[in-house]
């Protein structure tokens, strides 16, 4: 409950900081840490008290297995987003410099202002 | 030690990582500050019981590391000051944000509580994943078998993603370096 | 000092890269290939290949990488990832009637070679993840070189 609640505020730091800096770098950080913020709730949603990873070793006894192991969907949802990402990270990167080279800038209503 | 109260601690030191990338004014050190921010992410999903998001995140984390810097090094690394008008602005934005928090206090009631989650799709991949799929990784049985065609399309975001890059990118590439690839000469 | 500017780092950086990118490659491909059995899979191991070539692109440059792996080549290998994907889905579709139906045989557990044609998938997308990121980074450091020099310029206009 608490957890959940922490982690919501780690949610609201990186809407803030994509609401309110005009750096671009800070919006893009922003973005990055509601990600981060996004990705840990849902893993948060999976997990069962004193649950052990959804990896079979050889030692191990499938009952109890099904009935200790934590949620493996959300960590399969996980784990192809944060690759991508990645990918975002490097479109907006790209996004950024790209404006910096044509504007010589990195304050997005200086740029508003010299776009007219 | 509880893991509870460990990753109570964890997420402490992530909202203050955040709140320092968040409002300190060198760029760099903004970046490296969410470096730590994300590495303590990674250990909180090995708390979790998630040893492959774990290695994904510390993974990703040092390319996205090395990407943010590449933007920030070498320009004007310092952050921009505030005018006089935007402290209404910070104000407004702060007041929302409480009341959104105090709503999303209310809506966390009525999620199932921490460590009892609703497993009514995972039993049936936890139960019958050994003997339809034969991995032991239940994730990644998952990733490439269950949901394979989620995985399919999670790919092609990707790929939609990096070509936008490489389309914001090129257009410079014409200007100056036709060397690079060979898909500018065909224009 | 100019010299060894152009042509990468220093030669301490150029040392470690040469003893640790072996070790680095071997380390993808072992989490990419056991990804069913320990913990890993394409995603993380198609990061950590890319990152191993990153490794040399910083340490010696963009030239060298280049002759490695030019942006072509990387293109290319990437639309193959996506092509070993597509193939595996319509021969699935052939098979068992559903699109991506896991058509190989299961195997016993525990082993390398079980699970179907999870190895397949996997190394379909670390080709995929791993050679995507890798272009785009190339780009990005072709482009991170005129933003310096126009750095260097308006100091020199001062």
């Amino acid at each position: 409950m608490t957890l959940y609640f922490l982690n919501f505020v780690l949610l609201i730091i990186g809407l803030y900081a994509l609401v309110v800096k005009r750096h671009i770098v800070k919006k893009i950080l922003g973005v990055a840490i509601m990600e981060y913020a996004v990705n840990l709730f849902l893993i948060l949603l999976g997990f069962r008290k004193s649950g052990i990873a959804p990896i079979l070793t050889e030692d191990m006894d499938l009952a109890t297995f099904i009935h200790t192991a934590v949620d493996p969907l959300p960590q399969a949802l996980v784990l192809t987003s944060i690759v991508i990402g990645l990918g975002t990270l490097a479109l907006m990167v790209a996004m950024a410099i790209r404006l910096y080279e044509r504007y010589g800038t990195f304050d997005m209503d200086e740029i508003n202002r010299l776009r007219g | 030690m509880d893991v509870v109260f460990l990753l109570h601690l964890l997420l402490v030191f992530m909202i203050i990582g955040a709140f320092i990338t968040v409002e300190i004014k060198n760029m760099l050190s903004a970046v490296i500050s969410i470096g730590a921010v994300g590495f303590t992410l990674s250990m909180a999903f090995l708390f979790l019981g998630a040893p492959d998001i774990a290695i994904t995140q510390v993974i990703v984390e040092i390319l996205s590391l090395i990407l943010l810097i590449r933007a920030t090094v070498n320009v004007d690394n310092v952050a921009i000051e505030e005018k006089g008008e935007s402290v209404f602005h910070n104000r407004t934005a702060l007041i929302f944000v409480g009341i959104i928090l105090v709503f999303a206090w209310f809506a966390f009631q009525s999620l199932a509580p921490f460590g009892e989650p609703l497993m009514r799709v995972s039993d049936y991949y936890l139960n019958n994943g050994l003997i339809m799929v034969g991995a032991t990784n239940f994730v990644t049985s998952v990733i490439l078998d269950f949901r394979a065609y989620d995985t399919f399309g999670e790919a092609m975001v990707l790929f939609v993603s990096i070509s936008g890059a490489f389309a914001i990118l090129r257009r410079w590439k014409r200007e100056q370096h036709k060397d690079f690839l060979r898909i500018d000469r065909e224009h | 000092m100019k010299k060894e500017k152009q042509s990468g780092m220093t030669f301490i950086v150029k040392t470690i890269t040469n003893l640790i990118i072996g070790f680095m490659l071997v380390f993808g491909a072992y989490i990419v290939l056991y990804g069913h059995i320990t913990p890993g899979g394409g995603f993380p191991g198609g990061v950590m290949i890319a990152l191993a070539y990153i490794l040399v692109t910083l340490a010696y440059g963009r030239r060298v990488v280049e002759s490695m792996i030019s942006g072509v080549t990387g293109s290319i290998a990437d639309d193959i990832g996506a092509l070993v994907i597509l193939i595996l889905g319509f021969i699935g579709l052939y098979i068992g009637g559903t699109f991506l139906f896991n058509f190989l045989p299961k195997g016993t557990p525990f082993k390398l070679f079980s699970a179907g044609y999870i190895i397949i998938y996997n190394l379909a997308i670390m080709l995929k993840v791993g050679m995507s990121l890798y272009i785009v980074f190339l780009a990005l450091a072709i482009l991170q070189r005129v933003v310096t020099t126009r750095d260097e310029t308006k100091e020199d206009k001062k």
